[in-house]
């Protein structure tokens, strides 16, 4: 049911990733706080070919952890592909043959973003935790400058899993003009208590390891490793259901086929954990994981009765997806989304896929899932020029 | 796209530019046919993987959905129409089904084959399972749980609270026939109901 198809034919091949700095000077990033950033780089990527009428572009939309690397390989040793290469690529269904994709790092990240960890440059210090809080919307904000950067006014589609379908709604939302379609995976538009208690021990965890310095550990050299390492171990089960991890892992032990019986790593998921955790360290920033989390928490589009009536006046299309396993946003919450949107009467589609594999099935290849994907992007792609004509 | 004959005649009580909702959908040929033809907007409902997937790729806004459980998705008169078109048959609960639609719609389209009709009525009395071209199915393989004769399922309509606004009869090949009020329920091999929900 899942694999990771990676023959070199349905590669987007190598990319480069490119950072550009949008906001400056006379023209800073003013935030929907009212906060203002002097300064933003952003990285990003692009695959497939931007067409001479410029309207094949699909935006993507990373969730919490992710990057820019959506697709393809850095470099020809390079053993992990972009984090949705199963998705996008030539035949796949977000079809860099035919549409022109683009993927940035956000705002708040740390892998080549202005993010908490970037250097204030009224101070020439670290930001730290004087980096102003974010809102969904600013990150719209920013994924737009890049797109008036790139030369491109229209978007076919904005497309995202987890946080990145709460981006795709928002901008959705706020920009229903600019957005030909939307596509939400596994997404919320408001979190439950639940959800928001697993990313507030999360936070725990890393503001009170010592290494945390009050978030000066850049400056003073020290780096909160376990609370860190330890969110993402927590979150790591969240991603995943009780049915996937014991697909995988069972009670299997990690060494041998006795227990040693300690409390170090004795069963096979506990060195899954460990490991995860560790690998987080060299590529994410304890200072994001704060502010990103954050982020997710006080988002609320709905909370304005009539968030939708830009949307529904121009009729845009979503298509929100959500799987069966995932009980970090179970169904419920998709649901919750496609009701207020059916609500207002936007044109909208929903599907729950039967997954095994809990939250994290939005990146792994699900033959329902992926042709469910690209039957949408494939009308919205016809419709296109029909749309044109009646305007 | 062809239409089947009971959705053709169902597509002339669906007043132009009315918000629909197709429950039980399929491919979603009737609800685009509406969407061109008719400048409708709606949203179909359908729960068979490919046929969804068949909608969607045809640009019908459609909501994955089962029927008997989750209705509730959708708000008070929130469409214009609501359409079931030959499912009802094949629900769990088609009393609660009719009373969602009540809810739902401003006006509700239903269409059924009639058990009551004449052949089925023959073949019974024969002692055997009725099957036909509107039950093609074996009776131990068959999606049709819950079938009705029309002087039933107009019973239902009532204690539901719809009220029978128009009544199509047809024959086995779907095509229209005035039959008298008195024979509907032994010479039609289908019924298209217009209803409206009693205020």
């Amino acid at each position: 049911m899942t694999s990771r198809p990676q023959s070199a034919e349905d590669s987007v091949g190598i990319v480069e990733q490119c950072t550009v700095r949008l906001f400056e000077g006379e023209r800073p990033l003013v935030l929907a706080s009212g906060a203002v950033l002097a300064e933003v780089d952003v990285a990003y990527e692009t695959y497939g070919t931007l067409n001479d009428t410029r309207d094949n572009a699909i935006f993507i939309c990373h969730a919490l952890t992710g990057d820019a690397h959506a697709a393809g390989l850095h470099r020809d040793d390079d053993h992990r592909p972009g984090w949705w290469d199963t998705m996008i690529g030539p035949g796949k269904p977000i079809d860099t043959d035919r549409f022109f994709v683009i993927a940035d790092n956000l705002l708040g990240g740390c892998q080549g973003t202005t993010g908490p960890a970037s250097t204030d440059p009224a101070t020439g210090r670290p930001y730290g935790l004087d980096f102003p809080l974010l809102q969904i919307a600013d990150f719209v904000t920013v994924h737009r400058a890049l797109l008036a950067h790139l030369g491109v006014e229209q978007l076919l589609s904005v497309v995202g899993g987890s946080m990145g379908g709460m981006q795709a709604l928002q901008w959705a939302l706020s920009f229903p003009e600019q957005v030909g379609s939307a596509v939400i995976i596994a997404a919320s538009s408001r979190l439950n208590a639940q959800n928001i208690a697993f990313s507030a021990v999360a936070r725990e965890s890393i503001m009170r390891d010592p290494g945390f310095a009050g978030g000066r550990y850049l400056e003073v050299g020290t780096s909160p490793d376990t609370g860190l390492s330890i969110a993402r171990m927590m979150a790591h089960i969240t991603y995943q259901s009780e049915a996937g991890m014991n697909q995988k892992f069972g009670r299997r032990f990690q060494f041998g086929e006795d227990a040693r019986r300690g409390f170090g790593v004795d069963f096979a998921v506990e060195s899954y954990l460990d490991h995860q955790g560790r690998v987080f360290l060299s590529r994410f920033d304890a200072l994001s994981y704060l502010y990103l989390t954050r982020v997710m928490d006080y988002f609320d589009p709905f909370a304005d009765d009539d968030a939708a009536a830009a949307l529904a006046e121009v009729g845009s299309p979503c298509l929100v997806l959500s799987f069966d396993s995932d009980w970090r946003f179970d169904t419920s919450h998709s649901r919750a989304i496609v009701r207020e949107l059916e609500r207002q009467r936007v044109p909208v589609s929903f599907r729950e896929i039967r997954s095994p594999w809990g939250h994290d099935s939005f990146l792994l290849t699900i033959d329902d899932y992926h042709r469910t994907v690209a039957a949408f992007l494939r009308r919205v792609a016809e419709e296109r020029p029909a749309k044109e004509t009646r305007r | 796209m062809t239409l089947r004959p009971d959705q053709t005649v169902v597509t002339r009580f669906v007043p132009n530019g009315s918000r629909v909702l197709d429950l039980g959908c399929g491919h979603g040929s009737l609800m685009r046919h509406l969407m061109d033809r008719r400048g409708c907007t709606g949203t179909g409902v359908e729960i068979d993987p490919d046929a969804v997937v068949d909608a969607i790729g045809k640009g019908v806004p459609l909501i994955e959905l089962d029927i008997d459980r989750e209705l509730d998705q959708f708000g008070d008169k929130s469409y214009d129409v609501v359409i079931l078109s030959r499912v009802l048959q094949a629900t769990y609960k088609p009393r609660d089904v009719l009373t969602e639609m009540a809810r739902i719609g401003s006006r509700c389209i239903v269409s059924v084959p009639n058990f009551g009709y004449w052949r089925h009525r023959w073949v019974l009395m024969r002692g055997r399972m009725p099957m036909s071209r509107e039950l093609p199915h074996a009776w131990y393989d068959t999606p049709n749980i819950h079938l009705s004769t029309l002087a039933d399922l107009e019973d239902l309509f009532d204690v539901v609270g719809l009220d029978v606004w128009e009544r199509r009869l047809s024959n086995p090949d779907g095509r229209q026939r005035h039959y008298p009020a008195r024979w509907a329920n032994v010479m039609a091999a289908n019924a298209i109901y217009v209803l409206t929900p009693r205020s």
